[in-house]
């Protein structure tokens, strides 16, 4: 199956990102594509490359490199939301990339499942 | 646009206050790109969602942008269906007369079935 | 189609919302916040048990674990994340925030 993931809320501040990786992870394992994950809301801030958590803490910055680099899922963020916030280009994580919702929407399109966390 | 040809049922489900957080707002912002791709759109109303669509909204004070209008004008992006939870609406003392917008007033159970039938439903 | 509800049901109504809108044999799934709606003998635990007469209801067990609920409401099955990507392939999925 081929599954999109929606993330609406920033890393740590909620659960949000934690159980879109999760879920990632396990769907990946049962043999599932996860096409992308697209970043909306304050979700935008998990794009964010400056994220220092304390060393006994995950890191969600780097599972979402992770993903990317590994695993090959593109790190969409809404353009419209990232500019309200501040997420720009030069602070964005290795292969975010920054896009719109028409993206998105082909997202929403062409997958058999969208997953959607957060608030 | 590569996918033309696909048509998928996209439900959208306001179910936040429209000021308090930006929820909607952003909501309404996707629901305006959505139209412009020809799929079969439409937008429910539930909880406190119902009072994005309250009349006398005057939002200058707070130094918002205001919205309402633009629920009122969806039609003009050809997404028409627009559903309102009656329990939320009565729920809120709120009658169809108090909506800036003519929606469909259906049951939860009617909207709940319509949900069953989409492709994706995407609560804002 | 699956419902997913992820706040407690004691400072969001979104699971009292939700139950309104399930069709009958729809699955529920809590997680995140959403799994204190099934700890035994809560106020909602009457709610749930209507929900379960026609639908089966699911608890993601990592965020049981993760808030200390061992106990609860009997029918509610504990699932994996293995299990909520089982439910997604079979059914579209509604996401209530």
């Amino acid at each position: 199956m081929d599954i999109g993931i929606l993330v609406k809320e920033g890393p740590y501040n909620h659960q949000a990102s934690d159980t879109a990786y999760k879920f990632a992870k396990a769907a990946m394992k049962k043999g599932h594509r996860i096409d992308a994950v697209f970043f909306y809301n304050d979700g935008v801030n998990n794009a964010s490359k400056d994220m220092d958590p304390p060393q006994d803490d995950r890191h969600i910055g780097n599972r979402w490199v992770e993903l990317c680099q590994k695993d090959k899922i593109p790190m969409m963020v809404c353009i419209a939301a990232a500019k309200r916030r501040g997420i720009v280009d030069d602070v964005l994580i290795d292969c975010g990339e920054i896009t719109g919702l028409g993206n998105f929407t082909d997202i929403a399109i062409r997958n058999d499942r969208l997953m959607i966390f957060g608030d | 646009m590569e996918d033309d040809e696909i048509v998928k049922k996209i439900m959208h489900v306001m179910r936040k206050a429209p000021h308090g957080t930006i929820y909607t707002y952003e909501g309404l912002e996707m629901v305006l790109i959505m139209a412009a791709y020809d799929q079969d759109i439409s937008v429910a109303f539930i909880d406190d969602g119902v009072y994005a669509l309250k009349i006398g909204q005057n939002t200058e004070g707070i130094e918002m942008k205001g919205f309402a209008k633009t629920f009122g004008a969806l039609d003009g992006y050809d997404v028409e269906k627009l559903y309102v939870d009656q329990i939320s609406l009565e729920e809120r003392g709120l009658t169809e007369d108090d909506l800036v917008v003519d929606v469909e007033i259906l049951s939860s159970a009617e909207i709940g079935k319509l949900m069953t039938e989409q492709d994706v439903v995407v609560h804002h | 189609m699956l419902h997913t509800i992820n706040k407690s049901p004691f400072g969001n109504s979104s699971f009292e919302t939700s139950a309104r809108f399930l069709q009958p044999g729809d699955p529920v799934l809590f997680i995140e916040d959403g799994v204190y709606a099934v700890q035994a003998n809560n106020k909602f635990s009457a709610a749930l048990n209507e929900i379960l007469k026609n639908n089966p209801v699911y608890a993601l067990g990592p965020d049981l674990n993760a808030r200390g609920i061992a106990e609860i409401t009997a029918g509610v099955k504990s699932i994996e994340y293995e299990g909520f990507v089982e439910l997604v392939e079979e059914h579209q999925v509604n996401s209530w925030l």
